[in-house]
């Protein structure tokens, strides 16, 4: 399969698309079981995926968060779902909690599309955010950084640099 | 990243939002030009096209060249290239994430007979830890 599309089609948004062989009612499981999810995203090395929640119906929220093997940091994300089309398309609201925090930064809007041709499922993610630099900060960012993150603020090696870490987070 | 970095790949990006700055600089990457040369082939006046100047210079993308008389504007590559690295770095990312999904969609159709055994999770970012 060809490898992930990045692209930026407005200002406050990021679109990443990908097509998987697979049909489509498989790949929407993997995207909205938590026991299937948890498989895929919460198996980055290194990191464990304590909490994995979902429920995927209007109004009804999710919970992912990550843990580091080595020295216990977390993070993760949250948010509520907004649309739900079996099989079609999910909408749903994004926090980043960048570590025992307890609150989220920054949310975002992201609809994820699922479409077959042949067998080979096409999967568009949309994020919109609250604005360009919420959209740039995020993307520079990234989940691995979103890590480092975490570690630099366990440190305390930025003790006097958080306010400005956070800051960046924020955005 | 730091914050100054952060704020110019923001600047980055938001000049690159626009296609009349996108055509800027690709007038610009064939060779420099003068305010007046690049209002040319857009139907726009020369106050206009300044005003976009004035962002993809403070974006860091164009210079004004040498030659005080005719303050020509040149193409200033280095900030497009991280931006680019950015997205590239983004895209692998999530690609990542893909490929673990390639895995184990291949897995859930060949059926749970069949399954290939596991391979071991080696663990990673080690390197991290060196910071400290």
């Amino acid at each position: 399969m060809e490898e992930a599309r990045v692209s930026m089609p407005s200002e406050r948004e990021v679109e990443i698309s990908r097509a998987f062989k697979a049909p489509k009612a498989l790949v929407y499981r993997a995207y909205t079981e938590a026991s299937l999810f948890r498989r895929w995203c919460g198996a980055h090395p290194g990191w464990s995926m304590p909490v994995c929640e979902m429920d995927v119906r209007v109004g009804g929220s999710f919970c992912w968060r990550w843990r580091n093997d080595e020295d216990d940091t977390e993070f993760g994300f949250f948010g509520v779902f907004q649309q739900v089309e079996p099989g079609e398309r999910i909408v749903h609201t994004e926090s980043f909690d960048p570590g025992g925090t307890g609150f989220g930064m920054g949310e975002s809007v992201v609809a994820v599309t699922f479409s077959e041709v042949d067998g080979v499922t096409h999967v568009t993610t949309r994020i919109t955010y609250a604005s360009q630099q919420a959209r740039d900060s995020a993307m520079q960012t990234g989940m691995t950084d979103g890590m480092e993150l975490s570690y630099q603020l366990l440190d305390g090696v930025v003790s006097g640099e958080s306010s400005r870490l956070e800051v960046e987070q924020r955005c | 990243m730091n914050a100054a970095a952060s704020e110019q790949l923001d600047a980055v990006f938001g000049a690159l939002a626009d296609p009349t700055r996108r055509a800027i600089l690709t007038r610009l990457s064939r060779g420099e030009a003068t305010v007046k040369e690049l209002a040319e082939p857009f139907a726009m006046s020369q106050p206009a096209i300044s005003k976009h100047l004035k962002l993809l210079e403070r974006a860091g993308l164009v210079r004004v060249g040498q030659d005080a008389q005719r303050r020509p504007r040149r193409l200033v590559v280095e900030p497009l290239t991280e931006a680019r690295a950015c997205i590239e770095r983004y895209r692998v990312e999530w690609e990542q994430h893909f490929k673990r999904l390639d895995g184990l969609l291949e897995e859930l159709q060949r059926g749970p007979a069949q399954r290939r055994p596991k391979p071991k999770r080696v663990k990673q970012r080690s390197h991290l830890k060196q910071k400290k």
